[in-house]
């Protein structure tokens, strides 16, 4: 049981980093743990890489900004590592040991023997989520990836209750929401597929489910999954 | 409360006016979870805020756009958005000239923008509240949180409050109203966060309930006349006197500077009263002592526990407020220290300048650590500077 857990999500604008991170941390803050979410990004526009950051623990926690030394690290699109659209390089960097590394991939990345060999020295695994393909098979639609990674770690790594999760979406997606000019667009586009707020919540919780499935198998597969 | 007091009575939008006092320490509040800029959208519209004038640049413009959302929903005067910040701090000038109380919002480049209109804010004694989210203001462009901007303005003549988390942004946008309305004071002030570490950080905030306000703005308490520069206390405008160079014009705009001086520390005995002092300490008769304000200070937090943890104990020193700056009690909070660090969120060392200019014996201020251009500063970076300087491997530049 680690005394602080720190994620870093790294992936490109408009795949939702910023939306999981808030969510995450909203769902921790309702099981009554401290939490702290924020993000960084450049101009707001889609696919320009953007990162954001969520720290729960049991006590109070203060700090905040960029997160140089996480416990978790969650790549959302391939191109963070094959194009290096990340701020922080190597896209593991300051990842401490035996955390995690999940990246959204359907097959494994070719990462070079250096990578490989260093996150091995670390004791961290990599944990592969075909989280784009699960979103679009469950939810139908690319923008619901970050519900199959959320839910992916939360089976890796027991970090919140599934109930807990389901009442900090319906604070997100629920009722009505202020946020900036591109995330507002994404919510309306994503609010005209689904045409009902449930069935959007709904669709986000099977997409979660699905995530949450492969995560508790994952875990079977490691010698010392990190449970928080 | 004077005659025809407006206490306990219903606004338009069915809030019951209560008691600023009753409203800060006694009402029930309830636990949120939000961002920097959603609680600046509740504490807008609790405060009676009668305009605001908005104009976008990250990361305020969140905070804005959210108390355009309050005028839409009725619980702002009027609300517009401005044709760049130098504008908006002139259209924020006018209505204050005009009786309203007036709040508007902005960030680095905008900040610099609408620089010229803040001294004169000062010294048309006009209290507005503007909230300063903080980001990088030189090249290369940056939009992530950088102070510099806030050395800048510290001698515009406002009072300064530096934020250290949400809960402090929803205090301090309230309480800030009432410091600077008095008579006695009746000045601009600033509010202060880091961009992005409070405005867009989700955090634990408690919040009164949305069916009380504070009282609105009572223009009548002004010390000098509304609307009205060319008739005594001040005759501030008119054309022979102001312009014309001889001794007695000079005189008066040293008076008059002079005066906007004494009523930033005339501010100290409201703002000590309902923000419980001007500086924060913790540990602080340890002889290794962190001070700074703002997000440093919670950063500085991290990193005392993990000193603790290798036996080494620091103590920490919050300054709440820039204007007025606690001189007095910086020099006691300090006196024991052997070695005062000064970590900021600037390149240029500000704070740490303040610091050594109100302190005996200044060679034990270290200028650090720096990071800038919106770079965060993790705990471990504290620690590291800390174990240097103990270990004698760092030069400790004297200033």
């Amino acid at each position: 049981m680690r005394k602080r857990v720190n994620i870093r999500m790294s992936g490109l604008g408009g795949q939702g980093v910023v939306t999981s991170a808030h969510v995450l941390a909203t769902a921790a803050s309702k099981e009554g743990k401290h939490a702290i979410s924020n993000p960084f990004f450049g101009a707001e526009k889609r696919m320009a890489p953007a990162e954001s950051y969520v720290r729960i623990a049991g006590e109070r926690i203060y700090d905040r900004g960029e997160l140089v030394y996480p416990d978790v690290i969650m790549v959302f699109h391939p191109q963070v590592i094959t194009l290096g659209k990340c701020y922080t390089m190597p896209f593991y960097s300051g990842i401490k040991a035996g955390g995690i590394l999940m990246i959204n991939s359907d097959e494994p990345l070719p990462l070079s023997n250096d990578d490989l060999g260093f996150l091995d020295k670390m004791n961290v695994p990599i944990f592969y989520v075909p989280a784009t393909t699960l979103a679009v098979e469950i939810a139908g639609t690319e923008l619901a990836t970050n519900m199959s990674m959320l839910g992916a770690l939360m089976g890796a790594t027991k970090i919140v209750a599934m109930e807990a999760m389901e009442a900090a979406l319906q604070d997100r997606f629920g009722k009505k929401y202020v946020a900036s000019g591109g995330t507002a667009t994404l919510d309306e586009a994503i609010k005209k597929k689904f045409a009902k707020k449930e069935q959007l919540l709904a669709k986000n919780m099977d997409t979660i489910r699905r995530g949450f499935d492969l995560g508790v198998a994952w875990a079977e597969t490691i010698k010392t999954p990190m449970l928080v | 409360m004077e005659a025809n007091s407006v206490i306990g009575t219903i606004n338009k939008k069915g809030q019951k006016i209560v008691d600023p006092e009753y409203l800060f320490f006694e009402a029930p509040r309830q636990q949120h979870f939000m961002t920097g800029s959603e609680v600046v959208r509740e504490a807008i519209r609790r405060a009676s805020v009668d305009i605001s004038v908005a104009y976008p640049i990250t990361p305020q413009s969140e905070a804005a756009a959210m108390v355009g959302d309050l005028y839409v929903e009725g619980y702002v005067g009027d609300y517009f958005r401005g044709e760049s910040e130098f504008a908006v701090m002139s259209q924020c000038a006018g209505a204050s000239f005009g009786g309203a109380r007036v709040f508007t919002t902005t960030s680095g480049p905008g900040t610099l923008r609408a620089y010229e209109n803040f001294p004169m804010w000062a010294g048309s004694r006009l209290p507005i509240l503007i909230n300063v989210m903080v980001r990088g203001i030189n090249s290369p462009l940056n939009i992530q949180p950088d102070t510099l901007e806030l050395g800048m303005i510290l001698d515009t003549g406002m009072l300064i409050w530096h934020a250290e988390t949400a809960q402090e942004l929803l205090d301090y946008l309230l309480k800030g109203y009432i410091v600077a309305e008095e008579p006695d004071v009746h000045l601009p002030i600033a509010i202060v966060i880091d961009g992005f570490f409070v405005s867009h950080t989700k955090d634990m905030v408690m919040i009164p309930s949305a069916d009380i306000a504070l009282p609105p703005y009572n223009p009548y308490r002004s010390p000098v006349p509304c609307m009205d520069m060319e008739v005594p206390p001040v005759r501030m405008m008119r054309d022979p006197f102001v312009m014309k160079s001889n001794y007695i014009s000079y005189a008066t705009h040293a008076s008059w500077q002079q005066e906007i001086r004494a009523a930033i520390e005339r501010s100290r005995k409201h703002t000590i009263r309902l923000i419980g002092g001007l500086i924060e300490e913790e540990n602080s008769d340890a002889e290794i002592l962190i001070v700074s304000s703002g997000t440093a200070v919670a950063q500085g937090r991290e990193a005392i526990r993990l000193l603790a943890e290798e036996g080494i104990r620091v103590g920490i020193v919050k300054v709440k407020t820039l204007r007025p700056f606690p001189h007095e009690e910086i020099r006691q909070a300090t006196k024991n220290a052997k070695l005062i660090f000064v970590p900021e969120f600037n390149v240029v060392g500000w704070m740490a300048r303040e610091i050594k200019a109100v302190i005996p014996d200044n060679h034990r201020v270290i200028d650090g650590p720096h990071v800038a251009g919106g770079m965060t500063m993790p705990p471990e970076v504290i620690v590291e500077e800390i174990k240097k300087v103990l270990a004698g491997k760092k030069e400790v530049v004297h200033g």
